[in-house]
């Protein structure tokens, strides 16, 4: 297939950004989406031109590198995909498909569709994490009883990738689902007991400090989550907050 | 505590606070409003009662007014610091793909409100605060007109179409507002109950029997007087 692309470029992170328009000719439907970047790429390259500078790593949908806002959606319009399981046959030959960053004050961008999420690492280090006395003496995970429910759920929490794909699409720039996906993966075990309150606490102060927006409770970003994070972990951080403020 | 209302967590759990009141008020102002319409002499007394009851007066009024601005400021306020997380628009966004098109738009269905309440308090409140408390009439009757004066003056106002267009309009406003508020409120407390089918839809029958409800009243009254 044959395509337009309109693409924000920008050479660095104090530059003034544009949208260009490139042609890709011959992509095949079975395609990634970051394959037919990759043959963009090769083009301007072969041509004397500067690559598209975009993120990526494992290519299977795991590592969370891969961002890209694609057509007016965070990863483009499939569901349950990160941009490198994006196929091209969700395309048509002839479209337009027009390629953004993230868009974010607390995602600012880099060069190109390049941001910077180190944000995500802060909150993760003002809180997301338990300690564990690793001198020989750690009790063995399996040995402390927990419940399928808690473990079902504690699990699907886990399996956020930290894309930034909520806060790219919620309309306030909100990272609610992020951190609530955190703080829920330790609510929900015994080991997170311990630090609970200080966790949903420290967590919550950094993520105002680094400047995202207020959760409206729109949806959006349940619905874009490439790993279907629920918004139920949005409540629990509410209910996680509200409970340490009364501790 | 003061730290957890001065975080977005703790603002979105003051908002849906503030949201629950002022449900719960829409609901008991419909109830009374509506006895115009079935029973106008036991509105007048309910509408007497509610005016001159002190505790009603200078407990619940001095309340709602405070969690009518509160409610109108935070949200203001949060709408700031949101524009202000997205420095650089999207050039394409479909915002309709994963979201309706109430939960985006708060903030223009609270401002239809605001106008409302600007509106209603020009016609209703200010007239009743003037009268018993700064001319000290507190009858709740006209000199030379026999029984209380609510029923006659509810009446008097929706004679003008165009005022009564202004609340059919309003409430249109205020049941968009109310289809993503009701359940929202219930996600900002931390209930996940607000996601499940049965209170949702309690949420879409009382957001568009409530307002409808109003509309039906002013309607009535215009066609009827």
């Amino acid at each position: 297939m044959n395509l337009t692309l309109k693409i924000w470029r920008q050479k660095d992170s104090s530059a003034k950004g544009q949208m260009v328009d490139y042609k890709v000719t011959d992509i095949s439907e079975h395609m990634s989406f970051l394959e037919m970047m990759d043959v963009l790429n090769e083009q301007l390259v072969g041509s004397g031109d500067d690559p598209v500078a975009f993120d990526h790593d494992c290519r299977e949908g795991i590592c969370g590198m891969c961002s890209m806002y694609i057509n007016g959606e965070a990863h483009g319009p499939d569901r349950g995909v990160t941009t490198c399981q994006l196929h091209m046959r969700m395309f048509k030959d002839g479209d337009t498909i027009t390629i953004e960053p993230f868009r974010a004050a607390a995602f600012p961008v880099i060069k190109d569709l390049v941001v910077d999420r180190t944000s995500f690492e802060r909150i993760q280090q003002a809180g997301g994490y338990i300690s564990v006395n690793t001198s020989g003496n750690t009790q063995d995970a399996n040995a402390i009883p927990i419940s399928k429910h808690d473990a079902d759920e504690a699990m699907d929490a886990a399996t956020c990738i930290g894309c930034g794909a909520c806060v790219a699409t919620c309309k306030n720039s909100s990272a609610m689902l992020f951190v609530g996906a955190k703080v829920s993966q330790y609510a929900l075990l015994p080991q997170g007991q311990v630090e609970a309150a200080d966790r949903v606490q420290n967590m919550v102060a950094q993520m105002d400090l680094e400047g995202f927006g207020n959760c409206t409770n729109t949806g959006a970003c349940e619905i874009e989550c490439p790993k279907g994070i629920s918004l139920d972990n949005i409540a629990r951080l509410n209910r996680e907050l509200m409970k340490a403020a009364v501790k | 505590m003061g730290g957890f209302f001065k975080s977005s967590v703790g603002r979105k759990v003051a908002m849906a606070l503030s949201a629950f009141f002022l449900m719960f008020f829409l609901l008991q102002h419909f109830a009374i409003n509506i006895l115009s319409v079935l029973n106008p002499d036991l509105f007048n007394e309910v509408s007497h009662f509610m005016g001159t009851n002190p505790l009603i007066q200078f407990a619940l009024q001095p309340v709602l007014i405070f969690g009518v601005v509160f409610h109108f400021i935070m949200g203001f306020v949060l709408e700031i610091k949101n524009k202000k997380a997205r420095n650089v628009a999207y050039v394409k966004n479909n915002g309709a793909a994963n979201s309706t098109w109430m939960s985006r738009n708060m903030i223009y269905s609270g401002v239809a409100i605001l106008a409302f309440i600007v509106l209603h308090f020009i016609d209703f409140w200010f007239p009743e605060i003037n009268t018993k408390f700064i001319k000290g009439d507190w009858s709740g009757t006209i000199e030379g007109v026999e029984g209380f004066r609510y029923y006659e003056e509810l009446t008097h106002k929706f004679v003008s179409p165009i005022r009564v267009g202004a609340y059919v309009l309003a409430f249109v406003f205020l049941a968009l507002h109310l289809l993503h508020g009701f359940t929202s409120a219930f996600q900002s407390m931390g209930a996940t109950a607000g996601r499940k089918k049965t209170l949702q839809n309690i949420g879409k029958a009382y957001s568009i029997l409530i307002p409808l409800g109003f509309i039906f009243i002013a309607l009535y009254h215009h066609f009827n007087h």
